[in-house]
Protein backbone atom coordinates (compact mmCIF):
# COMPACT_ATOMS: atom_id res chain seq x y z
CA UNK A 1 0.00 0.00 0.00
CA UNK A 2 1.27 3.45 -0.91
CA UNK A 3 1.31 6.21 1.66
CA UNK A 4 -1.17 8.24 -0.40
CA UNK A 5 -3.61 5.33 -0.53
CA UNK A 6 -4.11 5.02 3.23
CA UNK A 7 -7.89 5.15 3.67
CA UNK A 8 -9.38 7.73 6.01
CA UNK A 9 -13.03 6.66 6.21
CA UNK A 10 -13.99 7.37 9.81
CA UNK A 11 -15.23 4.15 11.44
CA UNK A 12 -16.23 2.98 14.94
CA UNK A 13 -12.62 2.50 15.97
CA UNK A 14 -11.43 5.72 14.35
CA UNK A 15 -13.60 7.70 16.75
CA UNK A 16 -11.57 6.28 19.64
CA UNK A 17 -8.15 5.67 18.16
CA UNK A 18 -6.42 5.71 14.81
CA UNK A 19 -4.68 2.52 13.79
CA UNK A 20 -1.19 1.89 12.49
CA UNK A 21 -0.74 0.84 8.86
CA UNK A 22 2.47 -0.18 7.14
CA UNK A 23 2.96 1.74 3.90
CA UNK A 24 5.62 2.45 1.28
CA UNK A 25 6.69 5.95 0.29
CA UNK A 26 7.54 7.11 -3.24
CA UNK A 27 10.99 5.56 -3.18
CA UNK A 28 9.58 2.24 -1.98
CA UNK A 29 10.71 2.47 1.64
CA UNK A 30 8.46 1.13 4.36
CA UNK A 31 7.19 3.27 7.20
CA UNK A 32 4.02 3.60 9.24
CA UNK A 33 1.01 5.82 8.90
CA UNK A 34 -2.25 6.23 10.81
CA UNK A 35 -5.65 5.40 9.40
CA UNK A 36 -9.06 6.52 10.61
CA UNK A 37 -10.75 3.49 9.13
CA UNK A 38 -11.61 1.93 5.79
CA UNK A 39 -15.11 1.76 4.34
CA UNK A 40 -14.53 -1.80 3.10
CA UNK A 41 -14.02 -3.11 6.61
CA UNK A 42 -16.58 -0.84 8.26
CA UNK A 43 -19.14 -2.45 5.97
CA UNK A 44 -17.82 -5.90 6.89
CA UNK A 45 -18.32 -5.12 10.57
CA UNK A 46 -21.77 -3.68 9.84
CA UNK A 47 -22.69 -6.91 8.03
CA UNK A 48 -21.66 -8.92 11.10
CA UNK A 49 -23.80 -6.75 13.41
CA UNK A 50 -26.79 -6.84 11.08
CA UNK A 51 -26.55 -10.62 11.19
CA UNK A 52 -26.48 -10.53 14.98
CA UNK A 53 -29.56 -8.29 15.00
CA UNK A 54 -31.33 -10.85 12.80
CA UNK A 55 -30.38 -13.68 15.13
CA UNK A 56 -31.62 -11.73 18.15
CA UNK A 57 -34.90 -11.08 16.40
CA UNK A 58 -35.46 -14.69 15.49
CA UNK A 59 -34.44 -15.80 19.01
CA UNK A 60 -37.02 -13.45 20.51
CA UNK A 61 -39.69 -14.97 18.32
CA UNK A 62 -38.69 -18.50 19.22
CA UNK A 63 -38.94 -17.67 22.92
CA UNK A 64 -42.36 -16.11 22.43
CA UNK A 65 -43.52 -19.24 20.64
CA UNK A 66 -42.19 -21.33 23.54
CA UNK A 67 -39.71 -23.04 21.25
CA UNK A 68 -36.79 -21.92 23.39
CA UNK A 69 -36.21 -20.49 26.84
CA UNK A 70 -35.23 -16.82 27.36
CA UNK A 71 -31.67 -18.08 27.65
CA UNK A 72 -31.45 -18.21 23.86
CA UNK A 73 -32.31 -14.54 23.49
CA UNK A 74 -29.66 -13.42 25.97
CA UNK A 75 -27.08 -15.72 24.43
CA UNK A 76 -27.61 -14.11 21.04
CA UNK A 77 -27.50 -10.62 22.52
CA UNK A 78 -24.25 -11.39 24.33
CA UNK A 79 -22.78 -13.24 21.32
CA UNK A 80 -22.35 -16.36 23.43
CA UNK A 81 -22.64 -19.94 22.27
CA UNK A 82 -23.20 -22.97 24.50
CA UNK A 83 -19.49 -23.63 25.25
CA UNK A 84 -18.91 -19.99 26.25
CA UNK A 85 -22.01 -19.90 28.47
CA UNK A 86 -20.93 -23.18 30.06
CA UNK A 87 -17.44 -21.80 30.71
CA UNK A 88 -18.73 -18.62 32.35
CA UNK A 89 -21.47 -20.20 34.47
CA UNK A 90 -19.72 -23.41 35.45
CA UNK A 91 -22.61 -25.52 34.16
CA UNK A 92 -21.89 -28.46 31.87
CA UNK A 93 -22.66 -27.97 28.20
CA UNK A 94 -25.45 -30.55 28.32
CA UNK A 95 -27.00 -28.66 31.22
CA UNK A 96 -27.01 -25.41 29.28
CA UNK A 97 -28.59 -27.20 26.33
CA UNK A 98 -31.30 -28.55 28.63
CA UNK A 99 -31.89 -25.11 30.12
CA UNK A 100 -32.64 -23.86 26.62
CA UNK A 101 -35.90 -25.83 26.81
CA UNK A 102 -38.69 -23.68 28.24
CA UNK A 103 -40.11 -26.49 30.41
CA UNK A 104 -36.74 -27.08 32.07
CA UNK A 105 -35.89 -23.39 32.33
CA UNK A 106 -39.16 -22.59 34.10
CA UNK A 107 -38.31 -25.01 36.90
CA UNK A 108 -34.79 -23.72 37.54
CA UNK A 109 -33.96 -22.57 41.05
CA UNK A 110 -33.23 -18.90 41.64
CA UNK A 111 -29.67 -19.82 42.51
CA UNK A 112 -29.12 -21.28 39.04
CA UNK A 113 -30.97 -18.43 37.35
CA UNK A 114 -28.75 -15.99 39.22
CA UNK A 115 -25.69 -17.48 37.51
CA UNK A 116 -27.19 -16.74 34.13
CA UNK A 117 -28.40 -13.32 35.23
CA UNK A 118 -24.84 -12.46 36.34
CA UNK A 119 -23.19 -13.23 33.02
CA UNK A 120 -25.93 -11.55 31.01
CA UNK A 121 -25.80 -8.53 33.34
CA UNK A 122 -29.56 -8.50 34.06
CA UNK A 123 -31.73 -9.27 37.11
CA UNK A 124 -33.34 -12.69 37.54
CA UNK A 125 -36.77 -11.11 37.05
CA UNK A 126 -35.67 -9.52 33.79
CA UNK A 127 -34.07 -12.75 32.66
CA UNK A 128 -37.41 -14.53 33.04
CA UNK A 129 -39.45 -11.81 31.34
CA UNK A 130 -36.83 -11.00 28.65
CA UNK A 131 -36.91 -7.36 29.66
CA UNK A 132 -33.93 -5.51 28.36
CA UNK A 133 -32.29 -2.40 29.62
CA UNK A 134 -30.00 -1.71 26.75
CA UNK A 135 -27.09 0.46 27.72
CA UNK B 1 2.83 3.70 41.49
CA UNK B 2 3.72 4.27 37.89
CA UNK B 3 6.68 2.57 36.30
CA UNK B 4 9.01 4.41 34.02
CA UNK B 5 7.55 2.92 30.86
CA UNK B 6 6.96 4.35 27.42
CA UNK B 7 3.69 3.54 25.64
CA UNK B 8 4.23 2.56 22.05
CA UNK B 9 1.51 2.18 19.42
CA UNK B 10 1.82 -0.75 17.06
CA UNK B 11 -0.29 -2.34 14.34
CA UNK B 12 -0.61 -5.65 16.13
CA UNK B 13 -1.07 -6.26 19.85
CA UNK B 14 1.37 -9.12 20.35
CA UNK B 15 4.07 -7.48 18.21
CA UNK B 16 3.52 -4.30 20.18
CA UNK B 17 3.75 -5.95 23.58
CA UNK B 18 6.85 -7.88 22.51
CA UNK B 19 8.52 -4.75 21.14
CA UNK B 20 7.65 -2.57 24.15
CA UNK B 21 8.70 -5.11 26.76
CA UNK B 22 11.96 -5.90 24.99
CA UNK B 23 12.79 -2.22 24.58
CA UNK B 24 12.03 -1.66 28.23
CA UNK B 25 14.45 -4.47 28.99
CA UNK B 26 17.26 -2.85 27.07
CA UNK B 27 16.84 -4.33 23.57
CA UNK B 28 17.02 -0.89 22.03
CA UNK B 29 17.05 -1.96 18.36
CA UNK B 30 13.89 -4.04 18.31
CA UNK B 31 11.02 -2.76 16.14
CA UNK B 32 7.54 -4.11 15.45
CA UNK B 33 8.46 -5.56 12.02
CA UNK B 34 11.60 -7.19 13.46
CA UNK B 35 9.61 -8.75 16.31
CA UNK B 36 7.01 -10.01 13.82
CA UNK B 37 9.57 -11.43 11.38
CA UNK B 38 11.89 -12.96 13.98
CA UNK B 39 8.82 -14.55 15.57
CA UNK B 40 7.81 -15.89 12.11
CA UNK B 41 4.41 -14.25 12.49
CA UNK B 42 3.20 -14.53 8.89
CA UNK B 43 0.89 -17.44 8.23
CA UNK B 44 -2.27 -18.51 6.54
CA UNK B 45 -4.72 -21.21 7.47
CA UNK B 46 -8.32 -21.89 6.53
CA UNK B 47 -10.07 -24.66 8.45
CA UNK B 48 -13.10 -25.59 6.36
CA UNK B 49 -15.03 -27.63 8.94
CA UNK B 50 -14.65 -25.12 11.79
CA UNK B 51 -16.74 -22.08 12.54
CA UNK B 52 -15.85 -18.99 14.53
CA UNK B 53 -18.63 -16.51 15.37
CA UNK B 54 -20.86 -18.34 12.86
CA UNK B 55 -18.36 -17.71 10.07
CA UNK B 56 -15.29 -19.32 8.51
CA UNK B 57 -12.16 -20.03 10.58
CA UNK B 58 -9.31 -18.14 8.93
CA UNK B 59 -6.01 -16.89 10.33
CA UNK B 60 -3.39 -14.69 8.71
CA UNK B 61 -0.88 -15.05 11.51
CA UNK B 62 0.69 -17.64 13.68
CA UNK B 63 -0.83 -18.94 16.92
CA UNK B 64 -1.22 -16.37 19.73
CA UNK B 65 1.72 -16.29 22.12
CA UNK B 66 4.25 -17.68 19.66
CA UNK B 67 5.61 -14.34 18.43
CA UNK B 68 6.64 -13.29 21.94
CA UNK B 69 8.00 -16.72 22.77
CA UNK B 70 10.01 -17.19 19.57
CA UNK B 71 11.36 -13.66 19.38
CA UNK B 72 12.63 -13.74 22.97
CA UNK B 73 14.09 -17.20 22.51
CA UNK B 74 15.87 -16.28 19.28
CA UNK B 75 17.41 -13.26 20.96
CA UNK B 76 18.53 -15.34 23.95
CA UNK B 77 16.20 -13.70 26.45
CA UNK B 78 14.59 -15.97 29.04
CA UNK B 79 10.88 -15.45 29.62
CA UNK B 80 8.61 -15.83 32.64
CA UNK B 81 5.06 -16.92 31.86
CA UNK B 82 2.40 -17.79 34.42
CA UNK B 83 -1.19 -19.00 34.30
CA UNK B 84 -3.49 -19.00 37.31
CA UNK B 85 -6.44 -20.94 38.60
CA UNK B 86 -7.14 -18.37 41.32
CA UNK B 87 -8.11 -14.77 40.60
CA UNK B 88 -6.66 -13.61 43.93
CA UNK B 89 -3.32 -15.21 43.18
CA UNK B 90 -3.31 -13.68 39.69
CA UNK B 91 -3.89 -10.20 41.13
CA UNK B 92 -1.29 -10.73 43.86
CA UNK B 93 1.48 -11.81 41.49
CA UNK B 94 0.68 -8.91 39.14
CA UNK B 95 0.94 -6.44 42.04
CA UNK B 96 4.23 -7.99 43.14
CA UNK B 97 5.68 -7.59 39.65
CA UNK B 98 4.64 -3.93 39.56
CA UNK B 99 6.15 -3.42 43.04
CA UNK B 100 9.38 -4.91 41.72
CA UNK B 101 9.31 -2.44 38.83
CA UNK B 102 8.44 -4.95 36.10
CA UNK B 103 5.90 -3.99 33.41
CA UNK B 104 3.91 -7.11 32.61
CA UNK B 105 2.29 -8.46 29.45
CA UNK B 106 -1.20 -9.88 29.98
CA UNK B 107 -3.38 -11.96 27.67
CA UNK B 108 -6.97 -10.71 27.87
CA UNK B 109 -10.39 -11.14 26.27
CA UNK B 110 -11.84 -8.15 24.43
CA UNK B 111 -15.53 -8.77 25.15
CA UNK B 112 -15.47 -6.92 28.47
CA UNK B 113 -12.64 -4.55 27.55
CA UNK B 114 -14.32 -1.29 28.50
CA UNK B 115 -12.21 1.16 26.51
CA UNK B 116 -12.80 -0.69 23.21
CA UNK B 117 -15.66 0.48 20.99
CA UNK B 118 -18.73 -1.71 21.44
CA UNK B 119 -18.66 -2.71 17.76
CA UNK B 120 -15.33 -4.45 18.28
CA UNK B 121 -16.19 -6.38 21.41
CA UNK B 122 -16.52 -10.01 20.36
CA UNK B 123 -15.53 -13.06 22.41
CA UNK B 124 -11.93 -12.95 21.27
CA UNK B 125 -9.52 -13.98 24.00
CA UNK B 126 -6.06 -13.53 22.52
CA UNK B 127 -5.60 -9.80 22.89
CA UNK B 128 -2.42 -8.58 24.61
CA UNK B 129 -1.83 -5.55 26.78
CA UNK B 130 0.86 -4.30 29.15
CA UNK B 131 0.15 -3.30 32.76
CA UNK B 132 2.69 -0.71 33.84
CA UNK B 133 1.44 0.72 37.11
CA UNK B 134 -1.35 1.10 39.63
CA UNK B 135 -2.74 4.36 40.96
CA UNK B 136 -5.63 4.22 43.47
CA UNK B 137 -7.17 0.90 42.38
CA UNK B 138 -6.78 1.87 38.69
CA UNK B 139 -4.27 -0.17 36.70
CA UNK B 140 -2.33 1.74 34.07
CA UNK B 141 -2.60 -0.01 30.73
CA UNK B 142 -0.57 0.24 27.57
CA UNK B 143 -2.68 -1.32 24.81
CA UNK B 144 -0.51 -1.40 21.68
CA UNK B 145 -3.39 -0.81 19.27
CA UNK B 146 -4.40 2.42 21.05
CA UNK B 147 -2.74 5.76 20.39
CA UNK B 148 -2.56 6.63 24.10
CA UNK B 149 -2.08 4.70 27.33
CA UNK B 150 -5.30 4.01 29.24
CA UNK B 151 -6.48 2.41 32.49
CA UNK B 152 -8.75 -0.28 33.94
CA UNK B 153 -10.18 -0.76 37.43
CA UNK B 154 -9.13 -3.85 39.41
CA UNK B 155 -12.49 -5.45 38.64
CA UNK B 156 -12.34 -4.65 34.93
CA UNK B 157 -8.82 -6.02 34.64
CA UNK B 158 -9.72 -9.19 36.53
CA UNK B 159 -12.69 -9.71 34.26
CA UNK B 160 -10.71 -9.50 31.03
CA UNK B 161 -7.84 -11.59 32.43
CA UNK B 162 -10.32 -14.31 33.30
CA UNK B 163 -12.44 -14.14 30.15
CA UNK B 164 -13.83 -17.57 29.24
CA UNK B 165 -14.28 -19.55 26.06
CA UNK B 166 -11.80 -20.49 23.31
CA UNK B 167 -8.20 -19.47 24.10
CA UNK B 168 -9.24 -18.46 27.65
CA UNK B 169 -6.31 -16.46 29.05
CA UNK B 170 -6.58 -17.87 32.61
CA UNK B 171 -4.94 -14.76 34.00
CA UNK B 172 -1.86 -15.38 31.93
CA UNK B 173 0.99 -12.92 32.38
CA UNK B 174 4.48 -12.84 30.92
CA UNK B 175 7.62 -10.75 30.82
CA UNK B 176 11.30 -11.03 29.82
CA UNK B 177 13.30 -12.17 32.84
CA UNK B 178 16.55 -10.32 32.28
CA UNK B 179 17.47 -6.76 31.44
CA UNK B 180 20.10 -6.83 28.72
CA UNK B 181 20.82 -5.56 25.27
CA UNK B 182 21.43 -7.90 22.38
CA UNK B 183 24.22 -7.63 19.85
CA UNK B 184 23.78 -7.05 16.12
CA UNK B 185 25.10 -10.57 15.57
CA UNK B 186 22.30 -11.97 17.70
CA UNK B 187 19.73 -10.00 15.69
CA UNK B 188 21.34 -11.20 12.45
CA UNK B 189 21.10 -14.83 13.53
CA UNK B 190 17.55 -14.37 14.81
CA UNK B 191 16.46 -12.92 11.45
CA UNK B 192 17.75 -16.01 9.64
CA UNK B 193 15.98 -18.34 12.07
CA UNK B 194 12.76 -16.36 11.72
CA UNK B 195 12.79 -16.39 7.93
CA UNK B 196 13.64 -20.10 7.69
CA UNK B 197 10.83 -20.98 10.06
CA UNK B 198 8.41 -18.84 8.06
CA UNK B 199 9.48 -20.57 4.84
CA UNK B 200 8.63 -23.86 6.54
CA UNK B 201 5.22 -22.63 7.73
CA UNK B 202 4.19 -21.16 4.39
CA UNK B 203 5.46 -23.63 1.79
CA UNK B 204 6.56 -26.83 3.53
CA UNK B 205 3.59 -27.79 5.69
CA UNK B 206 1.89 -30.90 4.27
CA UNK B 207 -1.82 -30.83 3.47
CA UNK B 208 -3.70 -28.17 1.57
CA UNK B 209 -5.26 -25.92 4.20
CA UNK B 210 -2.17 -24.12 5.57
CA UNK B 211 0.39 -21.80 4.01
CA UNK B 212 0.27 -20.74 0.35
CA UNK B 213 -1.68 -23.90 -0.54
CA UNK B 214 -4.34 -22.88 1.95
CA UNK B 215 -4.81 -19.55 0.15
CA UNK B 216 -5.40 -21.35 -3.14
CA UNK B 217 -7.70 -23.85 -1.44
CA UNK B 218 -9.81 -21.13 0.15
CA UNK B 219 -10.04 -19.36 -3.21
CA UNK B 220 -11.56 -22.52 -4.72
CA UNK B 221 -13.97 -22.87 -1.84
CA UNK B 222 -15.11 -19.25 -2.25
CA UNK B 223 -16.05 -19.97 -5.87
CA UNK B 224 -18.57 -22.48 -4.49
CA UNK B 225 -19.90 -20.41 -1.61
CA UNK B 226 -22.72 -18.78 -3.55
CA UNK B 227 -24.25 -22.08 -4.68
CA UNK B 228 -23.56 -23.80 -1.42
CA UNK B 229 -24.99 -21.33 1.08
CA UNK B 230 -26.79 -18.65 -0.87
CA UNK B 231 -25.81 -15.07 -1.58
CA UNK B 232 -26.63 -13.63 1.84
CA UNK B 233 -24.69 -16.18 3.88
CA UNK B 234 -21.79 -16.14 1.41
CA UNK B 235 -21.65 -12.36 1.86
CA UNK B 236 -21.40 -12.79 5.63
CA UNK B 237 -18.58 -15.30 5.18
CA UNK B 238 -16.69 -12.86 2.97
CA UNK B 239 -17.24 -10.10 5.52
CA UNK B 240 -15.62 -12.30 8.15
CA UNK B 241 -12.68 -12.99 5.82
CA UNK B 242 -12.17 -9.25 5.31
CA UNK B 243 -12.34 -8.61 9.06
CA UNK B 244 -9.70 -11.25 9.79
CA UNK B 245 -7.56 -9.77 7.05
CA UNK B 246 -7.88 -6.05 7.68
CA UNK B 247 -9.12 -5.45 11.20
CA UNK B 248 -7.04 -3.83 13.90
CA UNK B 249 -3.80 -5.61 14.33
CA UNK B 250 -2.91 -6.62 10.82
CA UNK B 251 -1.25 -3.41 9.64
CA UNK B 252 -3.30 -3.89 6.46
CA UNK B 253 -3.33 -6.64 3.84
CA UNK B 254 -3.38 -9.51 6.32
CA UNK B 255 0.07 -8.71 7.85
CA UNK B 256 1.73 -8.82 4.40
CA UNK B 257 2.81 -5.17 4.63
CA UNK B 258 4.39 -5.69 8.06
CA UNK B 259 6.31 -8.61 6.60
CA UNK B 260 7.46 -6.45 3.69
CA UNK B 261 8.70 -3.88 6.22
CA UNK B 262 10.48 -6.66 8.13
CA UNK B 263 12.39 -7.78 5.03
CA UNK B 264 13.55 -4.21 4.39
CA UNK B 265 14.78 -3.93 7.98
CA UNK B 266 16.39 -7.36 7.65
CA UNK B 267 18.29 -5.91 4.70
CA UNK B 268 20.07 -3.42 6.96
CA UNK B 269 21.47 -6.39 8.92
CA UNK B 270 22.05 -8.66 5.90
CA UNK B 271 22.78 -6.55 2.81
CA UNK B 272 21.45 -9.15 0.37
CA UNK B 273 19.58 -7.78 -2.66
CA UNK B 274 16.98 -10.56 -2.69
CA UNK B 275 15.55 -9.31 0.60
CA UNK B 276 14.58 -6.01 -1.03
CA UNK B 277 13.13 -7.78 -4.08
CA UNK B 278 11.08 -10.17 -1.99
CA UNK B 279 9.89 -7.26 0.15
CA UNK B 280 8.34 -5.80 -3.01
CA UNK B 281 6.53 -9.07 -3.63
CA UNK B 282 4.90 -8.85 -0.22
CA UNK B 283 3.82 -5.29 -0.89
CA UNK B 284 2.29 -6.56 -4.12
CA UNK B 285 0.64 -9.45 -2.29
CA UNK B 286 -0.82 -7.15 0.39
CA UNK B 287 -2.21 -4.93 -2.37
CA UNK B 288 -3.83 -7.95 -4.02
CA UNK B 289 -5.36 -9.03 -0.71
CA UNK B 290 -6.85 -5.56 -0.42
CA UNK B 291 -8.13 -5.64 -4.01
CA UNK B 292 -9.83 -8.95 -3.17
CA UNK B 293 -11.35 -7.28 -0.08
CA UNK B 294 -12.78 -4.47 -2.22
CA UNK B 295 -14.33 -7.08 -4.52
CA UNK B 296 -15.72 -8.98 -1.51
CA UNK B 297 -17.18 -5.74 -0.13
CA UNK B 298 -19.11 -5.34 -3.38
CA UNK B 299 -20.78 -8.65 -2.56
CA UNK B 300 -21.63 -8.09 1.10
CA UNK B 301 -22.86 -4.59 0.31
CA UNK B 302 -25.26 -6.17 -2.20
CA UNK B 303 -23.83 -4.38 -5.22
CA UNK B 304 -22.29 -7.50 -6.81
CA UNK B 305 -24.36 -10.66 -7.03
CA UNK B 306 -23.17 -12.91 -9.87
CA UNK B 307 -21.13 -16.12 -9.78
CA UNK B 308 -18.50 -14.31 -11.84
CA UNK B 309 -18.00 -11.89 -8.91
CA UNK B 310 -17.10 -14.84 -6.68
CA UNK B 311 -14.79 -16.24 -9.34
CA UNK B 312 -12.89 -12.96 -9.40
CA UNK B 313 -12.07 -13.36 -5.69
CA UNK B 314 -10.98 -16.95 -6.37
CA UNK B 315 -8.69 -15.67 -9.13
CA UNK B 316 -7.17 -13.06 -6.82
CA UNK B 317 -6.40 -15.72 -4.22
CA UNK B 318 -4.88 -18.05 -6.80
CA UNK B 319 -2.61 -15.20 -7.91
CA UNK B 320 -1.69 -14.34 -4.30
CA UNK B 321 -0.91 -17.97 -3.58
CA UNK B 322 1.52 -18.16 -6.51
CA UNK B 323 3.10 -14.83 -5.66
CA UNK B 324 3.72 -15.79 -2.04
CA UNK B 325 5.00 -19.22 -3.02
CA UNK B 326 7.47 -17.55 -5.30
CA UNK B 327 8.45 -15.08 -2.56
CA UNK B 328 9.10 -17.81 -0.01
CA UNK B 329 10.95 -19.96 -2.55
CA UNK B 330 13.28 -16.99 -3.13
CA UNK B 331 13.75 -16.59 0.62
CA UNK B 332 14.52 -20.28 1.00
CA UNK B 333 17.30 -20.03 -1.60
CA UNK B 334 19.13 -17.13 0.02
CA UNK B 335 22.77 -17.89 0.85
CA UNK B 336 23.19 -16.24 4.22
CA UNK B 337 26.98 -16.51 4.22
Amino acid sequence: MKKDDVPQDLGALGKITKEVCYVVDDSGNYGTDLSNGWEVKTKALDAAWEDIAERVKSAREKVKKQEASPLLLFMEIKLMDVPIVAAYTGFWKWQVKRHLKPAVFNKLSDRKLQKYADIFEVSVADLKTMKLHEA
Amino acid sequence: MKLNFEHLQAAHCENGVTTSLLRHNGVSKITEPLAFGIGSGLFFVYIPFWKINNGPAIAFRTRPGLIFKRTCKSLGIPVTRKKFSSKEEAAKILDECLQAGIPVGCQVGVYYLTYFPKEYRFHFNAHNIIVFGKEDEQYLISDPVMEEATSLSSYELERVRFAKGPLAPRGQLYYPKDKKDVTDDQIRAAIITGIKRNVRDMIRIPGNIAGVKGIHFMGNRIRKWKDKMGLHQAGLYLAQLVRMQEEIGTGGGGFRFIYGAFLQQAHTYHPIDELMDVSKKFTQSGDLWRAAAVQAAGIYKGRLTSQQDFNIIGDYLAEISELERDAFESLSKIKWG
